[in-house]
């Protein structure tokens, strides 16, 4: 896979179908994989690769990029394909100036998974099919992908490929993983544990915005959180709070219009399962408001910018009746 | 504030200018008693109520933010209400789900001509967040004077 996603890209600066390729590079761990604009063959054969831990959604980036001069190419993972659609749907993105690539995605996998599998001093990975290969200190080992899975790709909403006007690989289709279990595990709580369970994850907030920065559905050019005015102070640990705050805001802005990629639990440092508020608001859309998903489509309409009359009143919350 | 004293609960009430403000005045006109705790504030329209106000007044000293509009179908500006009932559905869920008291939250509607209703809302919201007692999950200490 990785030697024809570069080959793609070298093809496509070499035949000047496209001035940029947005693709991905190591940082500074091979594990650390980085987005980066490439714009010549030898920069992409030297720099870019195509691995497990390629988990960043480049879709984003194309807010700005396809503003520039001239075409951008960019490789898209099926999740990255549907923000690329949701933002598209909002007017976003210049569609005529880009070249999108969908890559077939068997899920991605990152450090701490392994880790976490008991595996320390590792010093390379490599991936056949649906095996990694890890070097580590003391020996090498396989495991299966399926085991080393990132938290967000064990449950895999779809590998469908949209709108893309080339795919390498098979274009996928939905699958029916259980989505919703966490989420249905933390409602079944009592209000205090749930507090407590949201206190503890949101107490290691450093306020990064490292989530908001990420998503790409949170990519409006004046943010509430910027505004010195707010009398937000965008600071960590300032009080518990503004953590609560500033992740409630966070997840509702983006009601709707979430397509549940999962890149604000990827990128948390402090990793705080930031999904999980992500997914309750989209679980209760589906319940509420008939099911929905962002970026699947260029026609259906999101469910926080219609109504009907016979619409749940609030009271189903207030009174404890529950969603049904 | 002395620590034996009554607990007397803060309630922000967010009214819309066209018919729960109008419900607010047409109760006192016709002496009707509600506790004087509710600080009502005047917004053009339910759907105004951005999720942040609500945040905001829990985090300066509300016990309880109740939001009031017009009936569904009766909006001034014919679907505000409608949008704003999605919204507050929403936020409230979430606010639960995180461990908020659910009680704390209410959106009622009251029309201009429901003087009694409006009484009579928000001495039941001042009775239920009494037998809560203080906002303590979403308060912010940075806001408590003495």
């Amino acid at each position: 896979m990785q030697e024809r996603v570069i080959e793609k890209a070298a093809q496509l600066l070499e035949s000047g179908a496209c001035a940029r390729v947005l693709g991905w590079k190591t940082g500074e761990f091979f594990y650390d994989v980085t987005p980066a604009v490439f714009t010549s063959a030898q920069q992409v054969r030297q720099e870019m690769v195509f691995s497990p831990f390629c988990g960043a959604n480049l879709s984003k980036y194309l807010i700005a990029e396809s503003r520039k001069e001239g075409k951008v190419g960019v490789f898209l993972k099926p999740c990255d394909s549907f923000s690329f659609v949701q933002l598209q749907k909002e007017h976003r993105i210049l569609r005529e100036n880009v070249y999108a690539v969908g890559v077939q995605c068997q899920g991605m996998s990152d450090i701490e998974a392994l880790k976490a599998l008991g595996l320390r001093g590792i010093t390379a990975v490599q991936a056949e099919e649906d095996r990694l290969t890890v070097s580590t200190l003391y020996g090498e080992k396989t495991v299966a992908l399926e085991e080393a899975l990132s938290l967000r790709c064990r449950s895999c909403k779809s590998r469908a490929l949209h709108d893309c006007d080339e795919l390498i690989g098979d274009q996928g289709r939905d699958l029916d993983t259980d989505r919703f279990g966490e989420v249905a595990r933390l409602e079944a709580m009592s209000p205090e544990e749930r507090f407590a369970f949201w206190r503890s994850q949101l107490s290691k907030c450093i306020r990064c915005n490292a989530c908001r920065n990420v998503c790409p559905a949170c990519s409006c050019e004046k943010c509430v959180f910027d505004d010195p005015n707010s009398g937000v102070q965008n600071k960590a640990a300032a009080d518990p709070f503004e953590e609560d705050l500033f992740h409630i805001i966070r997840a509702f802005h983006v009601a709707g219009r979430c397509t549940d990629c999962g890149e604000c639990t990827r990128v948390c440092p402090q990793h705080i399962p930031l999904h999980l508020l992500n997914r309750k608001l989209i679980k209760d859309m589906n319940a509420l408001y008939g099911p929905y998903q962002a970026g699947s489509d260029f026609d259906s309409k999101p469910p926080m910018l219609t109504f009907t009359q016979e619409d749940p009143e609030a009271s189903i919350i207030t009174e404890g009746r529950g969603i049904q | 504030m002395q620590m034996n004293q009554e607990f007397k609960p803060t309630i922000v009430a967010f009214c819309c200018n066209w018919c729960s403000y109008a419900g607010a005045d047409l109760s006192g006109t016709n002496r009707l008693q509600y506790p004087a705790n509710v600080k009502i504030i005047r917004i053009p329209c339910s759907c105004r109520l951005n999720p942040m106000f609500i945040l905001r007044a829990f985090q300066r000293g509300a016990d309880g933010v109740i939001l009031c509009g017009c009936h569904p179908g009766d909006c001034h500006y014919t679907t505000g209400n409608y949008y704003a009932r999605r919204r507050m559905t929403l936020l409230f869920s979430l606010l639960d789900y995180m461990g908020i008291e659910r009680q704390r939250t209410r959106v009622e509607w009251v029309s201009a001509a429901e003087g009694a209703k409006f009484a009579a809302t928000m001495n039941d919201f001042v009775d239920t967040i009494t037998k809560l007692g203080p906002n303590r999950r979403l308060e912010d200490l940075r806001c408590k004077s003495e």
